[in-house]
């Protein structure tokens, strides 16, 4: 139990943290925020997935990732292809002249439903496929990547240009994937309507629910020794090779978990949006979802979730008041989390908080008797310790 | 039946088409196979310093059509110029106001220069309008040039292989067989040794750094002769220019024009058979398989770590 607490929530500060989120997911957000703009912070929640997993893989591990959002649009559509076949039963597309297959593939005159799309009708195999088709690319990748030692500057461009070739290839084969529009019009899961208020709600609290679980289980790994091994990979990785641990296989298992996260995140997306299409899938989008992550701090799998709302909330209110100035500042943004915040978010946070405390402490230990203050101090020295733990992970990244 | 004379029409036809490619995509990859292959700096604004050069030739086309038609048919070679030097000078102060403080975080440059690339993109639409312009081209620019019935070879075209020519053999000249080539060279392979001997390294990176941008930028100008140019015209080069840059070898000047000229052959012959979409994702796919078997890329320079 003490194990637990200790490994998966963090010991006390890392429970209150995600305390803190639980009950800003769970209850500020439902209970202050009318429907409709309950459903965009789920969608925004949904980035987080990916947020999420970019600090397990890029933070931790060091790999820099810019086609997550392949991951992100794999998940989305399996889970799109599924919706629309609901969606486009005999009854209701009659008018076609080929009743029952989607309307995009009607439009491009195919009249049978392909091959790929056959297996979509179970939701079962669906579930599967959301989990499975994105892990096993990033594991190809991977294992292609890291097993001949490819560099991180390397491996970022050959992601970028496999988000790239994805979204031609999404584009480009209109009448298997519905090209540039995307899957649209998706209206129920298993004979549940999903645009009603009700599923909405429901939706957000299983998006935020499984967030929470993400999180936990990004905990679990770097609370574990590979998550130990995965720092020192990331600091020095020649060392950790010599040590004789197979580091290629580490690097294949984090980009894994990270590319699974982000799968399930645009899933959810689907679910809650009601469509998905290639916009969510090139280099553009992919790129934004690493700002989110160093936003919120690289090193901070809370902060990624906090990153991802500013970001997202920042932008739909410029774009919406000053679109001029949106990409100046989001611009900008990138400029100054990577010259004057490398931490993002949660590196300020632990700055500030540890100043706070320093500053209680001396504050408790000059007013109160000497048998009073042995406690505070120490708690103190013991959060500085912390933070002087992670301010050094930062000073050796720079010093790299 | 097709007889010879036209099979030989279309083949030669398809072979210019993809020469006309592989300029494209050499004078993209020209700058950066400085900026990154020499330096090892990731820079994501690459498309940005090509849309420089492209909005400068536009500009002077402009101005020329208006106050000083005499010059028209000229000013192409002022917009040359004109685009080196804005994105050498714009490059210039980007070295030092931004990369020269992160040559020791590659992946952060990769960011930094993004968030770059997004607010020279949104310059660009508040100066010249969110519409996609064009540059008037001098008349004897226009045209076409016919050796037989069935051989119909652009003038522009032409153009553009001959200018790619001069740039490629300036930089080569410039790299490797000028004093301040050598500069450069020996500063990337060792920078605390080059110090050692009086180089001064700051001020190599940052001419280096912005010679690859004026590249860019002449390489815009050229763009002009064959398509329009818009604001976010620069974003569509950046995966392949990275692509020719690395499946070259990054080192390797010889590499980047290897490697542009074989996707160049391999797109162009893809899209007489398939769509253009499928040709595109045929050939990415093709380099990032060689690429995950020869991480090193085509050419590689042994240098000792």
């Amino acid at each position: 139990m003490n194990a637990a607490y200790e490994k998966l929530l963090g010991g006390r500060s890392g429970f209150i943290g995600l305390l803190v989120l639980a009950a800003l997911l769970l209850l500020v957000f439902p209970l202050s925020l009318d429907i409709f703009r309950l459903n965009l912070v789920g969608k925004y929640l949904a980035y987080a997935f990916v947020a999420v997993g970019l600090v397990l893989c890029w933070g931790y591990g060091g790999i820099l990732s810019l086609g997550q959002g392949v991951f992100f649009g794999l998940g989305g559509y399996c889970m799109a292809m599924f919706l629309k076949l609901e969606a486009s039963d005999p009854i209701s597309t009659k008018i076609q002249s080929t009743p029952g297959i989607p309307d995009f593939m009607d439009w491009n005159q195919i009249t049978a439903l392909p091959a790929m799309w056959q297996p979509f009708h179970s939701f079962s195999f669906t579930v599967l496929a959301v989990l499975a088709v994105p892990t096993f690319l990033a594991l190809l990748i991977g294992m292609a990547m890291f097993k001949r030692r490819v560099g991180d500057v390397y491996f970022s461009i050959v992601t970028q240009a496999i988000a790239a070739i994805l979204s031609i290839l999404i584009i480009g084969q209109q009448g298997l994937t519905g090209g540039v529009n995307g899957i649209t019009d998706l209206k129920t899961l298993m004979g549940w309507d999903i645009r009603t208020d009700s599923a909405k709600l429901i939706l957000y609290f299983v998006n935020a629910g499984l967030l929470i679980v993400c999180i936990l289980f990004g905990r679990f790994i770097l609370s574990s020794k590979l998550g130990r091994l995965l720092m020192a990979m990331r600091d020095k990785e020649e060392r950790v090779r010599f040590s004789g641990y197979d580091v290629a296989s580490f690097k294949v298992f984090v980009y894994c978990v990270a590319a699974m996260f982000s799968a399930i995140g645009g899933a959810m997306f689907t679910l809650q949006v009601g469509f998905m299409s290639p916009s969510f899938v090139g280099i553009v989008p992919s790129i934004e979802m690493v700002i989110y992550a160093a936003v919120g701090g690289r090193m901070s799998l809370l902060g990624a979730v906090y990153g991802t709302l500013l970001v997202n909330f920042g932008k739909s209110y410029f774009s919406e008041t000053f679109p001029e100035l949106w990409l100046f500042l989001m611009g900008g943004l990138f400029i100054a989390v990577v010259m004057y915040f490398p931490n993002g978010l949660a590196g300020v946070y632990h700055n500030q908080s540890r100043r706070f405390m320093t500053w209680l402490a001396t504050r408790k230990s000059s007013t109160l008797t000497t048998q009073v203050t042995l406690t505070p101090p120490k708690v103190a020295v013991e959060k500085t310790e912390k933070i002087n733990i992670v301010i050094d992970n930062a000073n050796l990244e720079a010093s790299k | 039946m097709v007889s010879l004379s036209e099979f030989g029409a279309i083949f030669a036809m398809q072979g210019f088409n993809g020469l006309s490619v592989f300029c494209v995509l050499l004078l993209m990859a020209l700058g950066l196979a400085i900026i990154f292959g020499q330096m090892g700096v990731i820079n994501m604004a690459h498309g940005e310093f090509l849309t420089i050069g492209a909005y400068m030739t536009y500009l002077l086309s402009k101005l020329t059509t208006e106050y000083a038609p005499s010059l028209q048919p000229y000013y192409f070679f002022g917009a040359v110029v004109l685009s080196f030097i804005v994105a050498y000078g714009i490059g210039y102060l980007t070295e030092m106001l931004l990369i020269s403080r992160l040559y020791k975080r590659p992946l952060d440059t990769l960011l930094a220069t993004w968030g770059l690339s997004l607010a020279m993109q949104q310059t660009f639409r508040s100066i010249f309008g969110a519409k996609e312009v064009s540059a008037t081209l001098p008349d004897w620019l226009l045209g076409s040039f016919k050796p037989t019935e069935n051989i119909d070879i652009p003038i522009n075209g032409v153009f553009m292989m001959v200018l790619t020519l001069l740039l490629t053999s300036a930089i080569f000249l410039l790299l490797f067989r000028s004093r301040w080539g050598l500069q450069v060279r020996a500063t990337m392979q060792n920078r605390v040794m080059s110090g050692a001997v009086g180089i001064n390294t700051r001020k190599v990176d940052r001419a280096t750094f912005a010679l690859g941008c004026g590249v860019a930028g002449v390489a815009g100008a050229a763009f002009t002769t064959i398509g329009s140019t818009g604001p976010t015209s620069g974003s569509l080069y950046i995966v392949d220019t990275f692509l020719v840059v690395v499946f070259g070898g990054a080192q390797s000047l010889l590499g980047t024009i290897a490697s542009a000229f074989s996707i160049a052959q391999t797109q162009s012959t893809a899209e007489f058979f398939l769509t253009g979409s499928m040709a595109k994702v045929l050939t990415l796919s093709a380099v990032i398989v060689i690429l995950m078997l020869r991480p090193q890329g085509l050419f590689s320079v042994r240098v000792r770590k």
